[in-house]
């Protein structure tokens, strides 16, 4: 099923409900559905091949998704933040391609073999010209609605393949049509290349909830926008979450309109998520589990299931606010160990999870088995209620003297000292054990000593978890979506123990 | 009548369009109004009526399901006539209530 009947449907039932922009001046569903074919009707005529985007969010952004799949050709946001020559080599890549760029980035893009580079206002003005609003789109049966790219940490990035039949898969099984009340508005300020960023666009348009974008994130226009536009819902990295907060502290700003802010897309530290309930007693909070090859969200620990959490003195139930919930209906999950045997309860092992919107494919390789099972390259574990724990990437587990060692279990235990502020443990090499825990800190007030942390950790956990290195440092490294850079981390250690 | 997933349908007795989600175990026929759906580029014939057997009316937006052939449609447009599948009228299925996630 095609991502533009989605669209299609809502403007048909809805002509005149706001689907996206300002509160003063929206741009109605029908508007926003002519828009998307005439931008397809000039793209069409422009070049061949993927609709490459190059840009900040904002209001073409959804046109520009929906006129793609209106042509029936793969969406392909890249990462602007990339350095030039990055940017340009994954540009090549998508040739033949129709690259929309923001008029400042233009130049970044231009003269690439196979990609038609033209300015965001000029797609813009052909959106708005009625020789090409007047053109009746021809019927194509489409396949690839996305490509998006790793943000290739490990090497060359790669292309995952989200076809037309998973997204719409996932928004017709996850969002009821055109539920939403009229006054709710959803805010988006993750990046356009991030997955998050087009499940949004599909599922507040299906939702009939008005998106507002935000060009790009600072929690204080993310604040102003969110009362500003009396924002009703919005999605959060968690490192996003804990600078919004710091902001509301200062101003001390409630946003009376906020219901709900779901986060997701890393590890929440438990102080934040507890601060954030304080701060926010009227807002439901969810947490959300899922990767770029699942079309986004596969597991969700809802409103309900925080507050359980956070009421309850039972340490099982208590210990869920660290968990990703439960899994959606209609998708099945597993835990599997090393050799694919299923684990029981309680045990941790790589997350397996199988369904209609679980695409797992890269360009050229598919990565599901026989039976349809995405291995998702994580480790975590289910407990008796079904509730899933995520422990981090499968690459990242510390292998020491055989023993597999999970770092965020380690890190959550620093990250509650009151004078750790951030934290993270890798596995560093060692002559002995194969693999070492190593420990980057960065501290707040009076610095505590390795010792002093040691001991803290020794209390909590079994001793082959206490780190044996402790470097001290001003800052972590993350990536702009919120993602600890690990690797970065990893590679230090390695050049150390070289030299 | 080829019911692969993505496919659209018309009905060939009132507005009803559909878009089938999952197709049936069998060979099967998708019926709106009592009438076998046509393939949505084909035009309509004027002279059926809806059967009042099938008359309930199709709502749009939700999906509808028959749990023995497995089949599962969409409804992109309402209509009049109500579905069917191999003359069983297919059961609306629940609307479900999960949070916002992104």
């Amino acid at each position: 099923m095609h991502t533009a009947l989605l669209l299609e449907m809502a403007a048909g039932a809805f002509p005149d409900r706001a689907a996206l922009g300002a509160r003063a001046a929206p741009v109605a569903f029908a508007e926003l559905q002519a828009r998307a074919r005439g931008g397809a009707a000039w793209l069409a005529a422009q070049g061949e091949g993927s609709i490459v985007w190059l840009g900040l969010n904002g209001p073409t952004l959804p046109v520009a998704l929906f006129a793609s799949g209106v042509l029936g050709r793969p969406f392909a946001p890249l990462n602007y933040r990339l350095p030039d020559d990055d940017l340009r080599r994954l540009a090549a890549r998508t040739a033949p391609s129709v690259a929309i760029a923001d008029d400042d980035m233009l130049a970044r893009i231009s003269d690439i073999p196979g990609v038609v580079a033209i300015a965001r206002s000029a797609f813009d003005a052909a959106c708005l010209d009625p020789a090409n609003r007047e053109q009746e789109p021809e019927f194509v049966d489409p396949d690839i609605a996305v490509l998006l790219f790793t943000s290739g940490t490990t090497g060359e990035p790669k292309a995952a393949v989200l076809r037309h039949r998973h997204l719409a898969s996932y928004v017709i099984s996850t969002v009821e049509f055109m539920d939403a009340d009229d006054d709710e508005a959803a805010l988006v300020s993750v990046p356009p290349y991030h997955i998050a960023g087009v499940s949004a666009v599909l599922t507040s348009i299906y939702g009939g909830r008005r998106l507002v974008h935000l060009a790009a994130f600072t929690p204080e226009d993310w604040v102003a926008a969110a009362a500003g536009e009396e924002i009703t819902h919005a999605m959060l990295v968690p490192t996003m979450l804990g600078r919004v907060l710091d902001v509301l502290e200062a101003r001390g700003e409630c946003l009376p309109h906020l219901r709900s802010l779901s986060y997701g897309g890393g590890r929440m530290p438990a102080a934040v998520i507890e601060r954030a309930l304080k701060l926010l007693p009227q807002v439901n909070f969810v947490n959300a589990y899922g990767l770029t090859e699942t079309s986004s969200t596969i597991s969700v620990l809802g409103p309900d299931d925080h507050r359980a959490a956070i009421a309850s003195d039972d340490p099982d139930v208590r210990r869920r606010l660290g968990s990703v919930g439960r899994v959606l209906p209609g998708l099945e999950l597993e835990i599997r160990g090393p050799s694919g045997e299923v684990m029981p309860t309680g045990s941790a092992g790589e997350v397996y999870v199988r369904g209609e919107q679980v695409a797992g494919e890269y360009l050229g390789k598919s990565l599901l088995d026989a039976d349809g099972w995405f291995p998702t390259n994580d480790q975590g574990w289910l407990d008796g209620e079904g509730f899933l724990f995520v422990e981090g990437r499968l690459d990242d587990v510390i292998v020491r003297g055989g023993e597999n060692i999970s770092p965020g279990e380690i890190e959550d235990v620093l990250r509650a000292h009151p004078q750790v502020a951030d934290v993270a443990v890798v596995g560093a090499p060692d002559d002995q054990w194969g693999e070492r825990v190593a420990a980057f800190v960065v501290t707040r007030g009076e610095a505590p000593t390795a010792d002093e942390l040691s001991a803290w950790v020794k209390a909590r956990l079994r001793s082959t978890k206490t780190p044996e290195t402790y470097d001290f440092r001003a800052e972590l490294p993350y990536n702009e979506t919120g993602k600890l850079l690990r690797r970065v981390l990893k590679q230090e250690l390695a050049a150390k123990t070289a030299a | 009548m080829d019911l692969k997933p993505g496919s659209r349908w018309k009905s060939a007795v009132c507005d009803t369009e559909v878009v089938l989600v999952r197709p049936p175990s069998a060979p099967a026929s998708l019926e709106c109004g009592g009438q076998p759906m046509l393939a949505h580029a084909s035009q309509r014939v004027a002279d059926a009526a809806i059967s009042p057997d099938h008359a309930a009316g199709s709502l749009l937006g939700k999906r509808y399901v028959d749990e023995e052939a497995g089949l599962e449609a969409l409804c992109s447009k309402p209509g009049a006539g109500s579905l069917s599948l191999d003359g069983r009228p297919l059961t609306m299925k629940e609307a479900k209530k999960l949070p916002a996630s992104d």
